[in-house]
């Protein structure tokens, strides 16, 4: 039987308007409102790619002989209009060949916004990047609810390239509009239509009536109001463009990320003349595509696309039962709730279950999730101090203490009482999942699932297998990561596993550094210069100094190397509780007004970068040599999407790569202070 | 045909006493907080059952029919029928007879029946002058308009009563409900130290009930959006002395009055739950009943004396099925106050009352204080309008399970001169 909802008609038959002869991305039906519906070939999200674009150009043609009355610009996809420009197709281009590109992409969005006739985008869902400049390119736009219009250039280390820069300053407030497009944020539906991005915003049944208001010219324009006028003189502009230049700067450095400063050149030099402005845009945006910056940045898309890939297929997991409701689990369990699955959280105690439940709506609330959206979580969502969850849930995932005895008690007592497909995943840092499996109820169907802290900020999650794993375990545990919206990446059952393995010696040397008597804030703020997020002073005090302590004595135990030793005082701390940011104290004291610095070194110490930075590429190197890992992407991925390890250099294997020196440096650190630098083996391969 | 009818599982939220302003849940989110571990407890499928119906008085805005919308946010199903039935004290029961006689009659195999009250959200209530004047501010057009209408403005407008103050009043006698308890103490000669001394009890048996765990599986804890666990219902006092209560005032009657607030059923927030279901839907789903409903009863008298309704529903039930007083082994009387659970008792041993009123030979007879509301009731516990007939059928399955009881009654008094009542038996 069809369930009633699901048998009424859509209304909505974009693939009964045929593609022309010739044409692969395009539907087209002439009429007095003429209709073009982008419907990219072979996939299911539309990029304006260069067949995009080239086959519009000759469509173009063909509808100004039509002379329609108005003509209706839309797309066949259910996600959305277009996710962007095809960055596949851009990626390599280089020097003359990208602004050759640029310039027969511009002239094809010039021929559409010169019709003698109302053009009219319809959009819905993403309508980012290249897509909004397609119809920004139109008279008018009316969007549908639910509609997320964006430049999300900034994070390619990109700046609009299709004319956008233009278009969205001269449509809406240009202060607006360039806060849009230097921070990469989207605007939703309201924000878009109150902004004037959109003329109007409308459920998608009444569509129809608002093509027809807009063809009988009945839709009016916002205008970007007094501001957008004001900004037309230079010197208004050059004083907005100060300000931005700072904010900029706070957030990413010219030095590391150029585009920003590029775009913000590009307004205040041209902003007052729409041709101009045109051709810098294009010479910048090509300018940019070369830069180091945006090629790793694109690498780094590359690679979440990558990490996306691995967990494709069915989960098979409507259920997650979460055991531990401390800071990990109950960030698991809100996730998980907030993505759609049903979650029952345990604990023995009551008073974390609500803690959680708490944790759950401040993370709601910070993912702007509505009223009615953040209920919902809410419900499916079930603190569970009964443990009722563990016959129903489709996977159990540990998140208790990491300590054995506790983990082996909790696997035997799930014996005969999980479902029988039901699989159990361990969330365990420092433990090996050897030492776990003996307790589990099924080895096959036990496995690691390695979420990093805050799960709703950091999107990877290791999936770790053991000798006894099945196949399929550890691919629905990767289905499940990635349709909770993280990245799964794949590795064997290695001591620290692949991330924290690599992070463990920028975290110990950096307490090594502290010892030798460097203050904590130039250590920081040299890895800051680096392009850190934090440095890692700062991030042990947020990983906890409890755990960095767990995870340097289980890397020392079970590497077979030199590491470097834990200083004393370090387990003195934790023995007082002083364990970091949530205890209020660690190595910089919270409670007392002490804040970790945020600004980079103007000239750190090369010394510090290297100590810090190399012994990561090495363990890398390791990792790969040891199969921790299947390729060297992996490895990048895994570390920028679960440390943010300074992305515009594309992960610590690229950095190497590029470098070359890298070994060699390490022998002469290794001279200087210690064996614990001695390049792995695995380098006479690597490269 | 009729057909056996078991109840085969329920929970409740913790009861809380309202502190003056709205507590944390409305009345759908209690629903779903007790709701929720229930249907996980069990083995059957979230969508197994036939009807979901919800009693629930006070019901707020945002939550018109809240059987439906606890069923949707239950995930048991857009094709989920629910409704939700109104009986005012009595709708927790309510909605339990009437799952019971669908089952019976053998339209349905399997509901999920409840109650729910958020009495700390109760709205207030704006006299009709002001809702007029407020209804008109918000037609007005332009600053003149409105500023003319300012000037209508009167300070009495401000005054709003609580709703439930209201909601307490008997609309055709307009006797407030505690009233009517002083009614009865009156007819019935309750003394208030006797009203103080049941009341003192009621404390003492939930407080013991709740420190041996004989709750923990019917009470179950509720998690608010502020971080805090509700773990118990949280208005009993255990170390509550006559000369405490003695020290109270009048609620209701100044200053003669001997309804007080201490020997009273307190104002809380709470919902509860119970699966019916019948011989297959135990069968197919290998279900594990712990009582089965015989019959129920409905009955009416004039509102002032509403407090006598569970004698009044009771005795056809006992009288039906050839009960005599010792062969109901348990009982729950919703203790709406403690004078209108001893006049019900005064009146099962009158002579005269059980000849003339209810028909019997001579008195029914003497409830013995052992086998009535064992582990407290509405005085110690609270009373959630809506949820409370629920509770003390599911209580009374419970407690006749741990104590092996054969036989037993719940019953319940019910503002505008109601009554129910229901016949359980062991399985």
């Amino acid at each position: 039987m069809t369930d009633v909802l699901e048998y009424l008609p859509k209304r909505l038959a974009p693939e009964e308007t045929p593609k022309p002869q010739g044409v692969t991305n395009w539907r087209y039906a002439q009429g007095d409102i003429a209709q073009l519906w982008l419907d990219c070939a072979d996939t299911g999200t539309n990029v304006i790619s260069e067949a995009v674009l080239r086959e519009l150009d000759t469509l173009l043609d063909q509808i100004k002989g039509d002379r329609p009355r108005a003509l209706v610009i839309r797309s066949a996809k259910a996600g959305g209009f277009a996710a962007g420009a095809d960055i596949d197709g851009f990626a390599d281009l280089r020097g003359d060949k990208a602004v050759q590109m640029l310039e027969q992409g511009h002239a094809v969005l010039d021929k559409l916004a010169a019709l003698p006739f109302t053009t009219i985008a319809v959009v819905h869902g993403n309508t980012l990047g290249g897509g909004l400049e397609l119809a920004l390119a139109c008279d008018h736009r009316i969007g549908v609810e639910g509609v997320k219009v964006g430049f999300p250039e900034v994070q390619l280390g990109l700046h609009p390239g299709l004319g956008g820069t233009v278009r969205l300053t001269q449509l809406i407030d240009p202060v607006a509009a360039m806060q849009m497009m230097l921070t990469g944020s989207s605007a939703h539906d309201r924000k878009a239509r109150k902004l004037g991005i959109l003329d109007a915003l409308v459920p998608e049944r009444h569509v129809e009536a608002a093509i027809c208001a807009a063809a009988a010219g009945k839709l009016d324009h916002y205008s970007g109001g007094l501001r957008a006028t004001a900004m037309r003189t230079r010197a208004a502009r050059a004083l907005a463009a100060t300000r931005m230049r700072s904010e900029a700067e706070k957030k990413a450095p010219n030095q590391h990320y150029p585009a920003p400063f590029a775009l913000i050149n590009l307004w205040e030099d041209h902003g007052g003349d729409a041709t101009e402005m045109q051709k810098a845009e294009i010479a910048s945006f090509a300018e940019l595509l070369d830069s180091a910056t945006a090629q790793n940045l694109i690498r780094v898309f590359f690679l979440r696309r990558k990490l996306k890939s691995e967990g494709k297929g069915k989960d098979g997991i409507d259920h997650v039962h979460v055991i531990g409701a401390g800071a990990m689990g109950a960030e698991i369990a809100a996730w998980s709730a907030m993505q759609g699955k049903r979650v029952t959280l345990e604990d023995v105690a009551l008073e974390p279950l609500g803690k959680a439940v708490k944790r759950a709506v401040g993370i709601y609330d910070k993912k702007h999730l509505s009223g009615i959206d953040a209920r919902d979580a809410l419900d499916r969502m079930m603190p569970d101090p009964n443990g009722l969850g563990r016959a129903r849930a489709d996977l159990v995932i540990e998140a208790a203490p990491e300590k054995l005895e506790i983990k082996d008690k909790i696997y035997a007592s799930l014996a005969g009482v999980m479902k029988p497909n039901a699989i159990l995943a361990s969330n365990t840092s420092s433990l090996k999942l050897a030492d776990l499996v003996a307790t589990a109820p099924d080895a096959g169907r036990f496995a690691g699932l390695h979420f990093f802290n805050p799960v709703s900020q950091m999107p990877l999650v290791e999936v770790v297998s053991h000798d006894g794993a099945e196949a399929r375990t550890l691919d629905r545990l990767a289905a499940f990561a990635e349709g909770i919206d993280r990245l799964p990446v794949r590795v064997t059952d290695y001591p620290g596993f692949l991330v924290n393995r690599i992070l463990g010696p920028y975290l110990m040397e950096a307490m090594v550094m502290l010892e030798e008597g460097k203050s904590k804030e130039e250590i920081d703020c040299a890895a800051l210069a680096f392009g850190m997020p934090m440095g890692p002073v700062t991030l042990a005090d947020q990983v906890g100094l409890d755990i960095c302590l767990e995870v340097a004595r289980s890397l020392r135990n079970g590497l077979d190397r030199p590491m470097a030793d834990t200083p004393d005082w370090l387990a003195e701390m934790v023995d007082k509780g002083h364990t970091g940011r949530k205890s209020g104290r660690g190595l910089y004291d919270y409670d007392n007004g002490e804040t970790p610095p945020d600004l980079p070194a103007d000239d750190p110490a090369d010394s510090i970068i290297e100590r810090l930075i190399l012994p990561m590429c090495d363990a890398g190197v390791e990792c790969l040599r040891k199969g921790v890992a299947q390729d060297a992407d992996s490895v990048d991925a895994a570390v920028i999407f679960g440390t943010g390890w300074a992305p515009f250099r594309g992960g610590p294997m690229h950095y190497a790569k590029v470098r070359r020196d890298v070994p060699r440096r390490l022998e002469a650190l290794a001279a200087e202070h210690g064996v614990r630098f001695a390049p792995d083996k695995g380098w006479a391969s690597f490269g | 045909m009729t057909r056996p009818v078991y109840l085969v599982d329920g929970a409740r939220t913790p009861f809380l006493k309202a502190r003056g302003g709205p507590g944390p849940f409305t009345p759908v989110d209690l629903a779903v907080q007790c709701g929720r571990p229930l249907l996980m407890r069990q083995p059957m499928p979230r969508d197994a059952f036939d009807l979901v119906i919800l009693g629930c008085v006070n019901v707020i805005q945002d939550e018109m029919n809240p059987a439906r919308v606890a069923a949707l946010r239950l995930g048991m199903g857009d094709e989920q029928v629910a409704f939700t039935v109104q009986i005012n004290c009595g709708s927790g029961m309510q909605s339990i007879d009437t799952a019971f006689r669908y089952i019976r009659d053998g339209s349905h195999e399997m509901i999920l029946a409840g109650g729910t009250e958020a009495l700390s959200h109760a709205p207030l209530v704006y006299n009709r002058e002001a809702t007029e004047w407020f209804g008109g501010m918000a037609q007005a057009k332009g600053a003149m308009d409105k500023a003319a209408k300012l000037t209508e403005l009167r300070p009495d407008f401000f005054s709003p009563v609580i709703g439930l103050e209201r909601g307490l009043t008997d609309p055709i006698t307009s006797l407030n409900m505690g009233q009517t308890a002083e009614v009865l103490a009156h007819r019935f000669g309750i003394d208030r130290e006797t009203a103080d001394a049941y009341a003192v009890d009621s404390h003492k048996r939930l407080a013991a009930a709740q420190a041996d765990g004989r709750l923990d599986h019917e009470v179950l804890p509720a998690f608010d959006r502020d971080g805090v666990a509700h773990k118990t219902d949280d208005g009993v006092r255990p170390d509550n002395s006559m000369d405490q209560l003695a020290k109270l005032g009048p609620a209701f009657e100044k200053p003669y009055g001997k309804v007080t607030a201490g020997n009273s059923s307190q104002i809380t927030d709470g919902a509860s739950w119970v699966i019916l279901a019948s011989e297959t839907a135990v069968k197919a789903h290998g279900l594990d009943p712990i009582a089965r409903l015989v019959d129920s009863e409905w009955a009416a008298l004039d509102p002032s004396i509403m407090g006598l309704g569970p004698v009044l529903a009771s005795t056809p039930l006992t009288q039906r099925h050839g009960l005599a007083v010792d062969d109901i082994d348990l009982w729950e009387i919703n203790e709406a106050f403690a004078a209108q659970v001893l006049s019900c008792l005064t009146a099962w041993q009158d002579d005269d009352f059980c000849r003339d009123v209810l028909g019997y030979d001579t008195a029914f007879g003497r409830i013995d204080r052992g086998r009535l509301n064992v582990d407290g009731g509405a005085i110690s516990l609270g009373h959630p309008v809506g949820a409370s007939g629920n509770r003390i059928v599911l209580h009374l399955a419970n407690a006749m399970k741990t104590k092996g009881a054969r036989r037993g009654i719940a019953t319940e008094c019910i503002g505008g001169g109601l009554g129910g009542a229901m016949l359980l038996e062991a399985v």
